[in-house]
């Protein structure tokens, strides 16, 4: 992959310390989203580093799916730009698209297919090498041994979002969405699942977007966040240190704090 | 473009076929009845009539080539459905899979099943009612690809207009084969019709196959030229249709809908 973005940045010589500035994992720039003249997403620009896990927040409808839609290249932004691992998802797309996968509770795999045959068929089209391997590797390590050969519709809806992260963590993506991962998982394996993205993103350097309306999970997991607020960011930081840094008691309360008077800080 | 993604496509529908009758029956069952009722309807017709005019290749033959035509414009448009029914367009949208990756994939299948459909028309109609495609001479080979490519690109315009249309433009795009085909002088000559309906039947190429076809029945030849020209009209209608499937495409990204595709309709 590296090789091939290098195609069109071939000017100069290659930096000597690319290794310590590698690309980012995801750029995105002045992105915005109107819908019948509505703006959903404002002008919203920010980026990921390989390795990094921001959690993306905010109230229902402040624009966090849309804004992941587009990322996605399923919905077209009215402007701005998605750059993913240095390709531009509006002229690269299929390439762009390869390094990236996803888990929402919104996009289930096929009720009528297998754990299994779902996976062997979004393995093929992830283009994933040994997939027979990878695919047992998913399976333990999501724990649905037991489920290999039942069909989706027939799990639970726990059990459905893990063979979805089975599927999303398939093709060892550069950039990880996952739009509320945990919705319906119960506490134990939330906690379990909390453990394999964040090992997922140490050992590959993959970049996650996560959004959630969990303020513990946000602090437990991300090591950046990003509050959405009627299509804008309104701050980012650490989610550890960001409540004090706003005099906040909690990320809970800086949350409620902040997208009840959106407008009031947005111009501030 | 990615064999092992298009292979992605068609072993979906392979997996989905293989667990369930519900599928495989209606692959040869609705042949096997028009094989029926079109062979009695023929032989009826041949005790009747003056003799010397055979009815089977003319009659049941047009018929069945006429359900294989509608046969292999289901075969893609059942393999899109699928990912209507499972909700699954955002996993293949969403994915590195191209839309000729996709629409290649949907046109495989559509072969593969319509072939089937095919086999048991040809073995039955034959056994049971003595018809033989054979029995057109050579031009049944570019009579067939005509109405493979034709049903084909029907396939892929109705897959288009169900992704813009939303799940109920099932219900519109199913009899399209049925709307078109008094048009398409299945059973009657072109001069048949009113002056006014003749330039549609003109505009489409199973016209040509079937003018042809009756020519050669009623002891004359097949027309080339035209079986020619049908062709190249096919091949047309293919890449309009591939052309509206990746406009509608377009469309449905921009305005969201193939993230919202339950809203069935967004501006
Ligand atoms: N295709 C569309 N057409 C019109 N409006 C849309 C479309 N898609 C999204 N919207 C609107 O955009 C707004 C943002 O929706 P979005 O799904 O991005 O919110 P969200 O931040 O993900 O909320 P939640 O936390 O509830 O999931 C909503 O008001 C929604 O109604
Ligand atoms: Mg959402």
């Amino acid at each position: 992959m590296w090789r091939a973005q290098r195609r069109h940045g071939r000017e100069g010589p290659p930096p000597l310390t690319e290794a310590a500035t590698p690309q980012p994992a995801l750029a995105v720039e002045h992105l915005s989203k109107a819908f019948d003249g509505r703006i959903v997403v404002n002008d919203v620009s920010f980026s990921l580093e390989p390795g990094e896990i921001v959690g993306l927040v905010g109230l229902n409808g402040a624009g966090k799916t849309t804004t992941i839609n587009m990322i996605l290249g399923v919905l077209a932004p009215s402007s701005g730009s998605v750059t993913i691992a240095g390709l531009d998802l509006a002229d690269h797309r299929e390439a762009a698209l390869g390094v990236v996968n996803f888990s929402a509770v919104y996009a289930p795999l096929p009720g009528n297919l297998t754990v299994a045959q779902n996976l062997r068929i979004f393995g093929m089209i992830y283009d994933v090498p040994n997939l027979t391997d990878r695919i047992g590797e998913m399976i333990d390590m999501f724990d649905l041994a037991r489920y290999r050969d039942t069909r989706c519709g027939l799990l639970s809806s726990g059990e459905q979002t893990r063979v979805s992260l089975a599927k999303a963590l398939l093709n060892k993506p550069r950039l990880l969405l996952l739009d509320e991962p945990t919705a319906s998982i119960d506490p134990s394996t939330a906690d379990t699942i909390r453990g394999h993205i964040r090992d997922y993103a140490a050992r590959e350097k993959g970049a996650v977007l996560w959004t959630s309306h969990n303020m513990y999970e946000v602090a437990a997991v991300c090591t950046r966040m990003m509050l959405l607020s009627r299509g804008r960011i309104l701050i980012e930081g650490d989610p550890r240190t960001l409540p004090t840094e706003h005099g906040a008691a909690s990320l809970e309360d800086l949350f409620i704090g902040l997208s009840r008077e959106p407008d009031e800080r947005a111009s501030s | 473009m990615k064999m092992r993604r298009i292979g992605a496509i068609v072993l979906r529908q392979i997996y989905l076929l293989r667990g369930s009758p519900t599928r495989v029956l209606p692959l040869f069952a609705w042949i096997a009845i028009d094989v029926m009722l079109w062979g009695f309807i023929t032989r009826y017709l041949n005790a009747i009539a003056s003799p010397g005019f055979d009815f089977v290749p003319a009659m049941l033959g047009a018929v069945l080539l006429w359900d294989f035509l509608s046969r292999v414009m289901q075969g893609v448009t059942m393999a899109f459905f699928e990912d209507v029914w499972s909700r699954n367009f955002l996993g293949i949208f969403a994915s590195p899979l191209s839309r000729a990756e996709y629409v290649s994939g949907l046109v495989l299948t559509g072969i593969g099943t319509s072939l089937v459909g095919l086999a048991v028309m040809i073995a039955l109609a034959s056994s049971a009612f003595g018809l033989s495609f054979l029995s057109y001479g050579p031009a049944i080979i570019p009579a067939l690809l005509v109405l493979f490519l034709f049903g084909i690109a029907l396939g892929v315009a109705g897959s288009a207009m169900v992704l813009r249309l939303g799940p109920a433009a099932e219900w519109l795009i199913w009899p399209l084969p049925a709307v078109l085909s008094p048009f398409a002088s299945v059973f009657y000559p072109i001069s048949t019709l009113p002056v006014w309906m003749q330039p549609i039947s003109l505009a489409l190429p199973p016209s040509y196959v079937f003018e042809s076809l009756r020519a050669i029945t009623n002891g004359g030849h097949a027309n080339y030229t035209d079986l020619t020209f049908a062709l190249t009209l096919s091949l047309g209608y293919l890449v309009a249709a591939a052309a509206f499937f990746a406009h509608v495409y377009r469309v449905c990204v921009r305005t969201g809908l193939i993230a919202r595709y339950s809203a069935e309709s967004v501006s």
